[in-house]
């Protein structure tokens, strides 16, 4: 059964996408330790760090594309649970701190001795154990998803209500973890961290480390997205996504699908944002920024949505762009970006990825149709399809006036 | 008839939406194994009684009772679909971004759960089905089409295919010949008949030539309640009919 499961996820397309991750995952962090640094192969260590950060960058936006591109969930709250698992890791590497930090306490991180705060509070226990970290990184997000999902989807909350609702849901964190009184570190985050494993986090090797972490959690994360919406539940997702009211009446209960998909959706976001907090050396509330998270729909409508390998695309060829762009005219990226909105919603409707497939699927129906032009006799292949792609396909004929127009639902 | 033995019974039924009344004190009953048609003018509450069965809307008053002892009131769309009572809408609605067997495999009578689809591993015997139900739905040729690229007779078809798929006890069948030829048309008539040897089926209907093949018992609709019932030709030679149905 869950051999079956995992098969399904094979095919070209996830074959290309693999064997390019693979190749990313062994060469990046071999040219950075093995190839001497004079060597035009040499990675520098920024550059490694960078690209660690655009994996976990992929990785939640492969989370969203699960939710968006295949169930119609439009979440613009996607950045409160990367920063929740972001936080979680932080938390961690904060208790592995120990007495290096500036007051020395043994007990309490800086800034609750700052606070003149007297003992850890609750909820920090249990952070200085790994494994309760990181647990806590797929819990807390997984909790909270389910918890909203749970109201939101029972109340049939949809469309942009539901996305409104998201971005109120990261704003009232944004705020509720600027106080100082949450026990987060207030404005200025967790940051100053040592150590992760017992391994210095400013280690080339530590580094190297993080990175191939960041591309086996992506690689999984992905394998388990496709086996996912090539399953016979993704095929649910894709008609609640386009007819939501006629998958109720199939006898689908629709708010079981949405609370799973957008529960494990939460929990990858989770799994980036604990991977991304160890590269770039700090978390704080700007993580929760609104901004952030509909900043992670464009790179996932840039690149296609409802492809997987499209988010992935999107999220590292946007960011290698913000990069660029804040180095070189950091005035203009904002508006570039809001432009590349603009542009790819006007003639790449698809994205990158779904304009790309189209044009192969329509060039092969093309040979297929002058084939049997020609009269070679041969049967054509079943016509490609991708029942992935979103449903404003050409209609064969106008239907009919209905003779009695009442809303059929 | 009894509420014990009857398949759907509804019983002074009453809907209103904002002062109007879509249902007023409405009562049918459709026996095992029954066919019938529904015809009504614009307004009649055809739809509205579809809506009452199968879950979206809640009655303000009155009974709805499935095979004599469940309350239908209660329930939402999801457990009436699974309790066996499928519907096609009025507008043909099929999954379109979904080939043609995608749709009837998605409608195909099975564990509905989120966990059970995910593990789900298609079956010979489920193969089997749908590829009888792609015969009777004469859309053998384009199971691997778009729903979405379907002329509208198709579409009408394929939903009438879900349904089947389904394996419901009582089909609710919304204007199944809209928008169709009249060949089409004819050729709906005899498969409703087919299917209605080993099901029940409520049909609602405009296009009297239609249910006139039928050859069916017929209820009329009015301002939400019950005009007539009996043959076609019975209630069509009711005066109060004519008068509001056929507007003379």
């Amino acid at each position: 059964m869950m051999s079956s499961f995992l098969f399904r996820a094979m095919d070209a397309r996830a074959g290309i996408f693999l064997a390019i991750m693979a190749a990313v995952i062994i060469l990046i962090p071999a040219g950075n330790l093995l190839v001497p640094e004079g060597s035009a192969f040499h990675v520098p260590n920024y550059a490694l760090t960078l690209m660690g950060k655009y994996l976990t960058y992929a990785l939640l936006a492969l989370a969203v594309d699960l939710v968006w591109g295949y169930c119609g969930i439009l979440s613009l709250g996607h950045a409160a649970f990367f920063a929740l698992g972001g936080y979680a890791m932080g938390m961690y590497l904060m208790r592995q701190i120990g007495t290096r930090g500036v007051y020395g306490d043994p007990n309490l991180p800086d800034f609750m001795v700052f606070l003149n705060w007297q003992e850890l509070p609750w909820y920090w226990y249990g952070f200085d154990m790994f494994w309760f970290a990181a647990l806590m990184v797929l819990l807390v997000p997984g909790f909270l998803a389910f918890v909203f999902g749970w109201f939101a989807f029972r109340s049939r909350v949809t469309g942009v209500y539901l996305s409104i609702i998201t971005q109120a849901l990261t704003y009232a964190l944004l705020l509720a973890f600027f106080r100082n009184d949450m026990g987060f570190g207030g404005n200025n985050g967790l940051t100053d961290f040592k150590d992760i494993l017992g391994f210095n986090i400013q280690a080339d090797t530590t580094r190297a480390g993080l990175f191939v972490a960041s591309g086996l959690a992506l690689v999984i994360c992905f394998i388990i997205c496709r086996s996912i919406t090539r399953s016979k539940l993704g095929k649910v997702l894709v008609a609640v996504r386009d007819a939501e009211s006629r998958t109720r009446f199939l006898g689908y209960r629709v708010e079981h699908y949405k609370l799973f998909v957008w529960t494990l959706s939460a929990m990858m976001a989770g799994i980036a944002g604990a991977l991304y907090v160890p590269q770039v050396g700090i978390i704080n509330p700007g993580e929760f920024d609104p901004a952030n998270s509909i900043e992670v729909v464009i790179w996932v409508a840039v690149g296609g949505r409802g492809t997987l390998v499209g988010a992935v695309l999107g999220a590292v060829l946007v960011n290698f762009a913000k990069t660029w762009f804040t180095g070189a005219l950091p005035d203009i990226w904002l508006f570039a970006l809001g432009g590349l909105f603009v542009f790819v919603t006007l003639f790449l409707p698809k994205g990158i990825v779904g304009t790309f497939s189209q044009g192969w699927t329509a060039l092969r129906q093309r040979r297929i149709s002058q084939a049997l032009e020609a009269g070679s006799g041969e049967a054509p292949d079943a016509p490609p399809h991708s029942p992935s792609a979103p449903a404003n396909v050409t209609h064969a004929t106008p239907a009919p006036k209905a003779t009695d127009p009442q809303p059929a639902e | 008839m009894a509420r014990a033995s009857s398949l759907l019974y509804l019983d002074g039924v009453s809907v209103s939406f904002d002062g109007f009344k879509a249902l007023n004190e409405l009562s049918l009953t459709i026996g095992p194994g029954e066919m019938r048609a529904i015809i009504g003018p614009n307004g009649a509450g055809k739809t509205t009684m579809m809506d009452v069965i199968t879950g979206k809307t809640r009655p303000d008053s009155g009974e709805v009772y499935f095979d004599g002892t469940i309350d239908l009131t209660g329930e939402d769309e999801a457990s009436i679909a699974e309790m066996g009572i499928g519907r096609k809408f009025q507008k043909p609605t099929v999954f379109e971004s979904h080939t043609v067997w995608d749709n009837l495999e998605l409608a195909l009578k099975a564990p509905r759960g989120p966990f059970a689809t995910l593990f789900h591993v298609i079956s010979g015997g489920e193969r089997k089905r749908i590829e009888h139900l792609l015969d009777l739905i004469r859309l053998g040729g384009k199971r691997d089409d778009l729903a979405a690229n379907l002329s509208h007779g198709q579409k009408q078809w394929l939903e009438i295919g879900m349904l089947l798929a389904q394996d419901p006890k009582l089909l609710l069948v919304d204007e199944p010949a809209a928008g169709m030829t009249d060949a089409e048309t004819a050729e709906t008539a005899e498969l409703l008949k087919d299917i209605a040897n080993d099901h029940s089926v409520v049909v609602v209907e405009h296009d009297m030539v239609f249910v006139r093949s039928l050859g069916v018992k017929v209820t009329v609709l009015h301002e939400g309640s019950v005009l007539a019932e009996g043959s076609l030709d019975h209630v069509s030679a009711n005066d109060r009919v004519v008068e509001v149905y056929l507007g003379r």
